[in-house]
């Protein structure tokens, strides 16, 4: 499939006396989430006779079994970010005989909620028609603690029965089960700086260079990122990596497609205080507040301690849209509050979600790679539910590709069509992505529209939906002058924009100040600034030798930029005001890799397309807690 | 020297930053959630474990980790220290937590290391951490090298130089900041190291690679070693106090922050 006489995207010069080296194997894979594990753990288990001796041998190493690596960008396969409430259909088929106390954090789901929660501040910009309902749930004597809840959970987003699991932990069993199967070695701390690319035929991934400035130029103990070429890459490395983003660039969507819907989900890890009343495997959702289009959610673990957190949302049409903050308010609603109140952060992250859902699926397969995961538009939109479906889509390619390795077929395009992606269009995650796929176009028109179109897909099973069109990220963000327009008048946005920039601060919190939100009273335990969350809670770390992997594309741009979207939305605070003007500074100990500046950003990138100014590579670091 | 065996001895702590809170376990004290708390090699034996490859790679020597942990803890943290550099590993299954008795460590450790197929004790130098960030004692190691019948050892060891004959000198770390030169007739011998003077090397996948195809089949044979700790009584436990104030002090002066640190210090 490849022309080894030719030379794939140019190559960085190299200083004199190094060389690229290059290692081949059977399948490289990128990322390892619950999407690798479903296709790891299948092809683990097909790939074995049950004498332990191999079904096909290798074709890299000839006389071996196949050799099949996985290179994960984070320090650890279980640093994730995520309490995950799923309904386990394919865990279960997975696994007949799971078993959730093999797994920390898991459990059933036992109870499921869904509160409506008004306003007790006064400050969110809830649309007329919510004020009215928010009014009318009052006069009526059906709100308690500011919170109304639903009398039935419906059945779209019901998740009962179903597990509750931290994405770290579940990870962590799950790489440790594919690994004693010997196949598949799974190496974390391996960022792919991109695709192998001839053309449009994929013939492995070339890692990160090591031994760099943050600038990428060669330092003592340099070694220039290794090519791994095989004969299948595998990209699984979710919405915001760099080797899927890398294809999709190269190879565009499929003719109507787009990933223009996106989240950051902000969240905790809590030991709940002593005797508090929330019952193991009890599941909160949230809407309302602490703005109308911001969901929040809280699951309950074994041992009295909670995974929750907040959904921020592209269609959020903010452009100073903080995260944590927001994340602040939310706990301190009395609905919430009386929960959480005395207990303890055990950890702190985020993550970005790719919200387009089926719209947003790109080319699945093509010569010699297939696409698994969020990455590949496996997340339900009307459900909200992504986990089960990443690792469903796993398991298909799994199946598909023991079936080729059997039948001694080549990873081209056709037949990957003819296995994998024809098993994807047969299984019920299409079925049920198809019928979710414009639940959210509401969301474009306003966030009432979108909460009517959700419940019209939902309950009609995908027959009605609110139309709506989407935009570009970047063409959706206002100018924060228009944003608080009848709140903040321009002088005094332009007041605060001098004074933080002179100190090097982000808006958010004058502005958010000055529109009416309280001042959060940190108490060292639940609410910490947001550096302490970095390190008390997310344990945020990078090791040396990797260059940044957040760059502006064309900085003259960044500095004509009066809403500086990336640094008002960035999760860890890494990427901050420069005084002295021009383009963000980037500070990559501080980055929790949540991608959230890719789609944060209001202005387009030099070359058009769909992406903005921020370049986003795969570095190494970030978080290092699992319990999440 | 050609061909010197170098047993590196290490095991796995928590990773920096975690949040550390001692309780007490059905069989003794222990961390909260330890299970869950991700893993990393001992930054100490880290550092042994590099001058051991960078050293057999000079004499075309063997390096073996030897590892007292759990099983699953110790494959989670192989998957990233097995791409810095080749060794063999030899795996006791059992407590890691820094709560296990000295001597019952070392006995285990020592045992391991005699049972090593081929181990010439005439080429074997036994590396480790000087101290470890879960054991700080400084006595396991000491105690394996008396049980192995090494006399020579060296504690805070920041450089190894080893000559043609198989005589080496050791810098050891003193009091003062000042380093001990000695000179050493060859091995056996025991060295504690400090921080060496290596870098972490990078990950490297071809390295990754070979050593897997090792590690998995020793994780998989495994030494049971639960260490019972008969006898044992811990009259009290406790992880060092950490002091963290949260405030926010706007266009505070820089003499007036430095001179706050400075009390702080002082105090």
């Amino acid at each position: 499939m490849t022309d080894e006489n030719t030379s794939p995207q140019p190559e960085g010069a190299l200083p004199e006396g190094f060389e690229r080296q290059r290692m081949d194997v059977d399948i490289a894979c990128v990322g390892f989430g619950p999407a690798m594990g479903g296709f790891l753990h299948t092809l683990s288990k097909g790939l074995m006779n049950e004498d332990g001796t191999p079904v096909v041998e290798s074709k890299a190493m000839p006389g071996m079994p196949p050799q099949v690596i996985c290179y994960e960008r984070a320090d650890d396969i279980g640093f994730g970010v995520s309490g995950v409430v799923t309904k386990g259909r394919g865990i279960r088929a997975s696994f007949p005989d799971l078993d959730l106390m093999q797994i920390p954090l898991a459990t059933e789901v036992a109870h499921e909620e869904v509160l409506y929660l008004l306003d007790p501040i006064g400050a969110s910009r809830k649309p007329l028609a919510l004020r009215l309902a928010d009014k009318a749930l009052k006069a009526l004597g059906l709100t308690k603690d500011h919170a109304y809840a639903l009398p039935y959970t419906p059945n779209f987003l019901r998740k009962e029965p179903g597990i509750l699991l931290s994405m770290g932990q579940f990870n962590q069993w799950a790489g440790g089960q594919i690994m004693g199967q010997g196949v598949a070695q799974i190496w974390p701390g391996t960022p792919v700086a991109e695709p192998i690319m001839f053309d449009q035929v994929v013939a492995g991934v070339r890692l990160q260079d090591q031994g760099v400035d943050k600038r990428g130029n060669p330092e003592a103990g340099f070694m220039p990122g290794m090519d791994i070429r095989c004969q299948l890459t595998v990209v699984g490395d979710g919405p915001v990596g760099n080797v899927g983003r890398k294809l999709d660039e190269k190879l565009g969507l499929p003719l109507g497609n787009h990933a223009r819907e996106w989240a950051v989900g902000m969240k905790m890890v809590v030991d709940l205080p002593e005797g508090c009343q929330l019952k193991e495997g009890t599941v909160l959702h949230t809407l309302g507040f602490p703005e109308p289009e911001i969901f929040g959610f809280l699951y309950v673990y074994p041992g009295n301690v909670a995974s929750l957190g907040i959904f921020v949302p592209s269609w959020y049409d903010s452009p100073v849209r903080t995260g944590y903050r927001y994340l602040q308010h939310w706990m301190q609603h009395p609905a919430i509050w009386k929960h959480i109140k005395g207990g303890r952060m055990r950890s702190w992250g985020a993550k970005s979600l790719q919200e387009s859902g089926r719209k947003g699926e790109p080319h699945l397969v093509g010569d010699g790679f297939a696409r698994i995961g969020e990455g590949s538009g496996t997340t339900n939109v009307l459900t909200g539910s992504g986990f089960d479906e990443a690792w469903t889509s796993g398991v298909l390619l799994g199946v598909s590709v023991l079936e080729l390795m059997k039948a001694d077929k080549p990873f081209t395009r056709e037949n990957l069509e003819q296995s994998y992606v024809r098993r994807r269009r047969d299984s019920w995650l299409e079925r049920e992505a198809k019928a979710a796929e414009k639940a959210r176009d509401g969301f474009q028109v306003g966030v009432v529209p979108g909460l009517i179109g959700m419940a019209l897909t939902g309950l009609s099973e995908g027959k009605l939906f609110w139309p709506g069109a989407s935009k570009k990220p970047h063409e959706r963000i206002p100018s924060i002058e228009s944003f608080f327009q009848g709140r903040i008048t321009a002088d005094e946005i332009a007041a605060i924009r001098r004074e933080c920039t002179a100190k090097g601060l982000p808006l958010h919190g004058a502005l958010m100040d000055r529109a009416g939100w309280p001042a959060i009273n940190f108490d060292g335990q639940l609410l910490v600034s947001h550096q302490d969350a970095l390190l008390m809670g997310g344990k945020v770390q990078a090791p040396p030798g990797y260059r940044d992997h957040v760059t502006f594309k064309n900085q003259n741009v960044c500095r004509t930029c009066d809403e500086k979207v990336c640094i008002e939305a960035c999760s860890g605070q890494a990427i901050a005001t420069n005084p002295e003007g021009g383009a963000p500074l980037f500070d990559r100990e501080k980055c929790v890799h949540c991608g959230a500046c890719i789609w944060n950003c209001s202005k387009p990138a030099p070359n058009g397309g769909e992406s903005a100014n921020v370049d986003f590579q795969a570095g190494a670091g970030g978080l290092h807690s699992a319990e999440n | 020297m050609k061909g010197l065996q170098i047993v590196v001895l290490g095991s796995i702590v928590p990773d920096p930053l975690q949040t550390l809170e001692p309780i007490a376990g059905p069989t003794g004290p222990a961390l909260k959630n330890e299970l869950m708390l991700p893993a990393v090699l001992d930054p100490w034996a880290g550092h042994a474990l590099y001058e051991a490859a960078s050293l057999a790679k000079k004499v075309e020597g063997k390096v073996y980790l030897v590892a007292l942990g759990p099983k699953a803890k110790l494959q989670q943290v192989m998957m990233n220290v097995a791409q810095k550099v080749p060794f063999e590993i030899v795996v006791l299954d059992g407590p890691a937590g820094g709560f296990a008795d000295a001597t019952e460590t070392a006995k285990a450790l020592a045992g391991a290391v005699e049972k090593i197929p081929g181990l010439d004790k005439s080429k074997l130098l036994v590396f480790g951490g000087w101290q470890s960030a879960s054991r700080g004692t400084g006595a396991v190691l000491q105690m394996v090298g008396e049980m192995l019948g090494i006399t020579d050892q060296f504690q805070g060891v920041d450089e190894l130089v080893l000559a043609e004959d198989g005589s080496f000198t050791v810098l050891e770390r003193i009091e003062g900041g000042c380093y001990q030169k000695s000179a050493c007739q060859g091995a056996p011998a025991l060295l504690g190291w400090a921080t060496g003077n290596l870098p972490e090397p990078p990950n490297n996948p071809q390295v990754g690679m070979q050593n897997m195809r090792l590690i998995m089949p020793a994780l998989a044979k495994a030494t049971p070693s639960p260490l019972k700790g008969e006898g044992l009584r811990y009259a009290s436990v406790e992880v060092p106090s950490q002091r963290r104030d949260t405030r926010i002090v706007k266009d505070a002066p820089v003499d007036d922050i430095a001179r706050e640190l400075a009390d702080w210090i002082r105090a």
